[in-house]
């Protein structure tokens, strides 16, 4: 003992400096959360970054507790979640917040990534940023299409039919692909215990490592701000940015304002209309898988819908999915697409400011047709919207070059 | 040992070796993962063929059975369905069963069948795995001879099975291997000995 003490002294700071010495805890603390600034101008659009998180946890707390009580197998997953919804106590609730949990998700998830295209927050130096955080994006879809199975009712079962049979599509491995994700020679008992595992293990797991490194990428370069400005150019003696606050104590303030508001939303949707009206949970799925007959009217659920509808809208099983992929895979290559010297609408002009404006409406429009069903003029609205999506993101290059931009201020604005 | 005692080719070589000997030994852990993915033995022995026995079933009916976890059309097609096959040709995208993945050699024919009146073929639509439904009746106002019509995306098939042009499935419905044990029993999963 005394020969250690003599190579690193005698004790003294107490129990944080004895953790420090061996963990660095408040220098990570300091560096990510008491002493990581972001701009003292961020609004209300930044706040779904945090609520993401909070959904995130929502949905790993429900989850565990329904898996103690779910079985994948498909003799028993439907009449398991019955038995959460009746007799598990407070069973309801805990399945209710899961399902609304995922829609919610999405709805947070969207609003988050919108934000990044009102004011440019995937430009450079952030593009490792939106990568990541798409990547986030894909594994969530793959997540939910898992977690949709599970129930194992007939909208978990021909949509799971008409999604993996999609991978069918692609040419020379497509059949051998559709056999190793399946497991069978169809649907089956199989399938269903393997996404339960890619459910509650696989991709929850991918999904927190890639926060960690979204996050991690984010405090490495810094958050952007409304007006897309760098707050690091100016700082004061100390070397803080002048136009930058701790994000503990005060972004963490403001964001649990925008907590409070999210539970509440959340909960009048738990607990009033957890099915939304059957655009949170599907009519058909309260009704057991049937392998013999397809529902009449088969959608996936709102948060898929607008790629859907694009599917859907070209009569051509290959050529449709490869539209189908392409929609959902484009928003990756934003960061290259966008040749604006300005990063915020603010400071755009009206070219980028029309073709946001559209491309929401398109958005729009892509998740009401995919819910309907394709015959007469959905159709040919679909195929309409499916041109504009395409032309936002293949015309950006020229259109946010042509644009005519407004100059950016030194310092961040307020906007009263 | 300095810097400039380092036989750099040397070392590139050996790291090179080592980064190829891992790769290919990840490659070999890999098989059995992958190979655990497919269809197990249990998964492949439910596969067994499945019998319908025919004799009570009238003209213009149709069944539907389970082979391989797969929905499995069989039709009695009666005189006017037989009769519609010959005309269609012009709206069908594959009428002569050319696309040779989608029916056993002895099905290639004009009624894509053993026997013209039986139609056996597997009720998944050819795009996106729907079950299509039946829709037997003519409605000549419409365009429509009667067959089998999928909800999900909208494809349409004929009395054979055989997909109409401008919709999305790519091709017609699949012809499971089948065959006759008796005159009035239909086996489906195998075709070995008689056909």
């Amino acid at each position: 003992m005394a020969r250690i003490e003599a190579e690193v002294g005698k004790p003294q700071g107490g129990l944080m400096k004895w953790i420090d010495d061996r963990f660095p805890f408040t220098k990570t603390m300091e560096q990510h959360v008491t002493k990581y600034y972001a701009a003292k101008s961020f609004n209300w659009w930044y706040v779904f970054g945090v609520l993401a998180m909070v959904v995130l946890v929502i949905q790993l707390l429900t989850g565990i507790f329904l898996t103690m009580n779910y079985k994948p197998a498909a003799a028993d997953a439907f009449a398991s979640v019955e038995y959460i919804m009746r007799d598990v106590e407070w069973g309801w609730l805990i399945r209710y917040m899961h399902s609304t949990g995922a829609s919610f998700f999405f709805i947070v998830v969207y609003l988050h990534m919108f934000r990044a295209m009102l004011y440019g927050s995937y430009q450079k130096p952030r593009e490792l940023i939106w990568l990541i955080g798409m990547l986030i994006f894909l594994v969530l879809m793959a997540e939910a299409f898992a977690g949709y199975l599970l129930p194992w009712g007939q909208m978990s079962y021909w949509g799971a039919q008409v999604i993996i049979s999609l991978f069918g599509a692609i040419p020379v491995v497509g059949d051998a692909l559709v056999e190793i994700i399946r497991g069978d020679y169809s649907i089956s008992d199989i399938t269903l215990n393997r996404f339960f595992a890619l459910h509650v293990i696989v991709l929850p797991l991918a999904l927190i490592g890639l926060i960690f490194v979204h996050i991690v990428a984010l405090h490495e370069v810094g958050s952007n701000n409304p007006d897309g400005i760098d707050i690091k150019k100016h700082k004061d003696e100390t070397g803080k940015p002048l136009d930058g606050v701790a994000f503990h104590p005060y972004h963490t303030s403001k964001d649990l304002v925008g907590i409070i508001v999210f539970l509440m939303i959340f909960s009048a949707v738990v607990f009033f209309a957890p099915d939304m009206g059957g655009y949170f949970l599907e009519h058909a799925n309260f009704v057991p898988a049937n392998v013999t007959a397809t529902p009449e009217h088969i959608a996936p659920v709102w948060y898929f819908t607008p790629y859907y509808a694009i599917l859907r809208a070209v009569p051509d099983k290959l050529l449709g999915f490869i539209l189908f992929a392409v929609a959902v895979l484009l928003p990756l290559f934003l960061p290259w697409l966008d040749r604006s010297r300005v990063r915020s609408i603010r400071y755009r002009g009206w070219m980028y400011k029309t073709a946001l404006t559209t491309f929401v409406i398109t958005f729009f429009a892509l998740l009401f047709l995919g819910l309907a069903p394709a015959e007469g003029v959905y159709v040919t609205l679909a195929r309409i919207f499916s041109v504009l999506y395409f032309a936002f993101f293949l015309l950006m290059p020229f259109y946010t070059a042509m644009d005519k931009t407004k100059p950016v201020p030194d310092r961040v604005v307020y906007h009263d | 040992m300095t810097e400039d005692d380092l036989d750099r080719n040397r070392r590139h070589f050996l790291t090179v070796a080592t980064v190829a000997t891992g790769a290919v030994g990840a490659g070999f852990v890999a098989v059995p993962f992958i190979s655990s993915l497919k269809p197990s033995a249990r998964a492949q022995a439910l596969g067994a063929p499945v019998e319908v026995p025919l004799g009570s079933m009238q003209p213009g009916e149709m069944v539907r059975v389970l082979w391989r976890g797969r929905l499995v059309f069989v039709l009695r097609r009666d005189e006017t369905m037989l009769a519609s096959l010959p005309n269609m040709a012009d709206q069908l995208r594959d009428p002569d069963s050319e696309v040779v993945e989608q029916q056993p050699d002895y099905a290639a024919n004009a009624t894509r069948s053993l026997k013209p009146e039986y139609l056996v073929v597997e009720g998944s639509c050819t795009h996106l795995g729907c079950a299509p439904l039946e829709d037997f009746e003519v409605r000549p106002a419409e365009g429509w001879g009667g067959g089998f019509f999928c909800p999900c995306h909208g494809s349409k098939f004929d009395f054979a099975g055989r997909v109409f042009k401008g919709v999305p499935a790519p091709t017609n419905l699949r012809v499971p291997p089948h065959r006759f044990v008796r005159d009035d029993l239909i086996l489906i999963g195998q075709d070995t000995g008689a056909a």
